[in-house]
């Protein structure tokens, strides 16, 4: 793999919770390739936002980090997680690594000026006066697609539709030139068609700027059109990843097997939506082995005793699934994923 | 609007007054003959929409008339305001405080959520609701009179300030915990708020996060909150003001009900301010709420 912007080892997150301890994260590690896209999968509870907050240091304060690193930068890698506060608002957050958020409908300021929502943190990290920023403000609008530009500084949230509000985040998200964008299931609020063209104006300005970006969504058609790279994440560990063609071509762990088959398919006969049977594990009592297997039916005895460990299938790809295991027995992938898979390689094929 | 409000509850006032039992004649001393004449005096024997346009046009004079039994019947309008002005005085002071202190408590319990100073700001808050202001009083008028003799016991207009630190703390105790305990979840949900966390992932931390963007989000809330308090404060407190010794409307309310017989016209004069001060603070209160949250403001103005 090529230098590596980002690196997150190991983490290990509980919350604290009248309930309980709650073990959230339970041993985290995946790479952000410079200027490449890597999403995390995922269904909700498994972490993936988490794993994001703790990045940004943005986890609430009855979190505790266990362990772990969360390297940043190519060259001389700092530990986020060592980082006091401070230091990582003033130098990390907004400057190196922004983040846009789900629901734009709340995520930005209802009493306060999109203009000074967007100036606000180039003001803060950088050396520029407010008409200069204002400038660069109405500049990055205009790139986001945003029309009458100049207008529209004056707006308040609560005057612009859910699309138009995803691109003023994106916007804010913008103004330092970070090296990094967290979108954080960015579309799931959005109705399809903006949805799409949010998505399009991601990957352009992170063709434009040399952005690297994670993406967090439990959407793998979203994933199948951004990511390089992805992560599948089941009960705050991550259970595969591989390339997107790996993924999508030849998943390997019966999580994944699950999380593709359940994609609505226009091609298929079968009237039927098939979905992962049962509930993620509560993680206030961390099940025993393999946290799939109750959900698996291709679960073996060793499931229920040992976590499968990282098998290596290509360079790039690895699963955490016994099933790879020399001696587990050869199975067959259930029907209606198999001929999903083919169509899939086929329409790949044809485009 | 509001001048229809108040005719209305002029209207309402004024006929009921003359419907509930009691008169200004419920005294024992009164024979039957000096009853009947006195009512013929005071035109009470008028049919009641009679009497209602009559007072209507004394409204309309600017004057409140005179009183039917308090005072021996003098002018209402200059006790009135004198009343109205001490117990003013001692109001605001007691709003300054009440508003301060609790936006105080509130911030801090906020910003401390969940650790032991937030718990302390809640159980002050929770005792302030719990604690009629007449037992509270008895303890500062315990302490700070009796023991140690720093203030006087009881309201003296010659010396304002020492004297009306006492009654003004005991009147806005409620003030202090209510407003605290509002701040304190306004505050705690706007801390919660997607937005704040989206400043904080662009680099805003401690207080440049807080005066930017939680404070003005949370005190547009607690203005409403702030806006009934102040009426309730300004119009005095009836047990406060009988034991302190302050002459003020809540003291002058009580003499008109429970007096020498029921004095129509102070009641409703004193109705009609009561009613005012309301409407008019609710007035100040939209047209303020316009200028602090842009949502109202500008949908006002398409609409």
């Amino acid at each position: 793999m090529d230098e590596k912007i980002l690196s997150v080892k190991n983490l290990d997150i509980t919350f604290r919770t009248n309930a309980g301890d709650i073990h959230a994260i339970r041993g985290v590690n995946f790479d952000l390739p410079t200027g490449k896209t890597v999403a995390l999968v995922g269904e909700s509870g498994s972490g993936k936002s988490v794993t994001m907050k703790a990045v940004t240091g943005l986890l609430d304060s009855n979190a505790i980090i266990n362990g772990g690193q969360i390297l940043y930068g190519a060259e001389n890698p700092v530990d986020l997680l060592t980082l006091p506060k401070k230091t990582l608002r003033r130098e990390i957050n907004g400057r190196q690594i922004a983040m846009v958020f789900q629901d734009p409908m709340t995520s930005l300021d209802p009493t306060m000026q999109i203009g000074d929502q967007i100036t606000e943190g180039m003001l803060l990290h950088k050396k520029i006066s407010k008409s200069d920023a204002r400038k660069k403000a109405v500049e990055l609008l205009k790139l986001v697609g945003i029309t009458d530009a100049r207008k529209r500084m004056e707006n308040y949230p609560h005057q612009l539709s859910g699309g138009m509000r995803q691109r003023i985040v994106i916007a804010c998200a913008l103004s330092c030139e970070p090296k990094i964008l967290v979108c954080d299931e960015p579309t799931t609020a959005l109705d399809v068609t903006i949805q799409a063209r949010i998505l399009d104006l991601i990957k352009e300005l992170q063709q434009q700027m040399g952005l690297s970006v994670i993406y967090i969504t439990h959407d793998l058609g979203v994933v199948a059109k951004v990511a390089d790279f992805v992560n599948v994440m089941y009960a705050g560990k991550i259970v595969e990843v591989g390339t997107v063609e790996e993924i999508f071509y030849d998943p390997r762990h019966p999580y994944t097997w699950g999380l593709l088959a359940a994609m609505p398919d226009l091609e298929t006969d079968d009237e039927r939506l098939y979905s992962i049977p049962g509930s993620p594990p509560n993680l206030l009592h961390e099940p025993k082995g393999d946290a799939f297997a109750a959900r698996n039916k291709f679960a073996m005895k060793i499931d229920e005793r040992e976590t499968p460990p990282m098998f290596q299938i290509s360079e790039t790809h690895f699963a955490a699934t016994w099933l790879l295991h020399p001696d587990a027995p050869k199975i067959d992938l259930p029907p209606e994923l198999k001929a999903r898979l083919l169509r899939s390689r086929k329409a790949a094929n044809y485009g | 609007m509001s001048l229809l409000t108040l005719f209305a509850i002029v209207f309402v006032l004024f006929v009921l007054i003359r419907i509930v039992p009691g008169d200004p004649f419920s005294v024992e001393r009164m024979s039957a003959e000096m009853i009947l004449q006195k009512r013929e005096e005071l035109g009470l024997n008028k049919p009641v929409l009679v009497q209602f346009v009559d007072y209507l046009s004394l409204l309309a004079s600017g004057s409140f008339g005179n009183g039917t039994a308090l005072y021996n019947g003098a002018p209402i309008k200059p006790i009135l305001t004198a009343c109205l002005w001490n117990s003013f005085k001692v109001g605001v002071l007691s709003i300054l405080f009440g508003t301060i202190v609790g936006l105080t408590i509130g911030i801090v319990a906020a910003l401390n959520r969940g650790k032991i100073l937030d718990g302390l700001c809640t159980l002050v808050s929770i005792l302030g609701v719990c604690i009629p202001s007449y037992v509270s009083m008895i303890f500062l008028q315990y302490f700070f009179a009796y023991k140690i003799p720093f203030f006087p016991y009881f309201f003296d207009p010659s010396n304002f300030f020492g004297s009306a630190i006492m009654p003004a703390l005991s009147l806005s105790l409620f003030a202090v915990s209510t407003i605290a305990r509002f701040t304190r979840n306004e505050m705690v949900e706007v801390l919660n708020s997607d937005y704040v966390k989206l400043a904080e992932a662009k680099g805003l931390y401690g207080f440049e996060l807080v005066r930017r963007h939680v404070l003005r989000n949370a005190l547009i809330p607690v203005v409403t909150v702030i806006a009934p308090l102040v009426v309730d404060l300004l119009t005095g407190a009836m047990v406060i003001e009988k034991i302190y010794g302050i002459n003020g409307v809540g003291k002058l309310m009580v003499d008109a009900i429970a007096g020498q017989g029921v004095d129509y016209n102070y009641v409703l004069a004193l109705g009609i301010v009561f009613s005012a001060l309301y409407i008019g603070v609710m007035l100040v209160l939209d047209i303020l709420y316009g200028i602090i949250d842009p949502r109202i403001r500008l949908t006002t103005k398409e609409g």
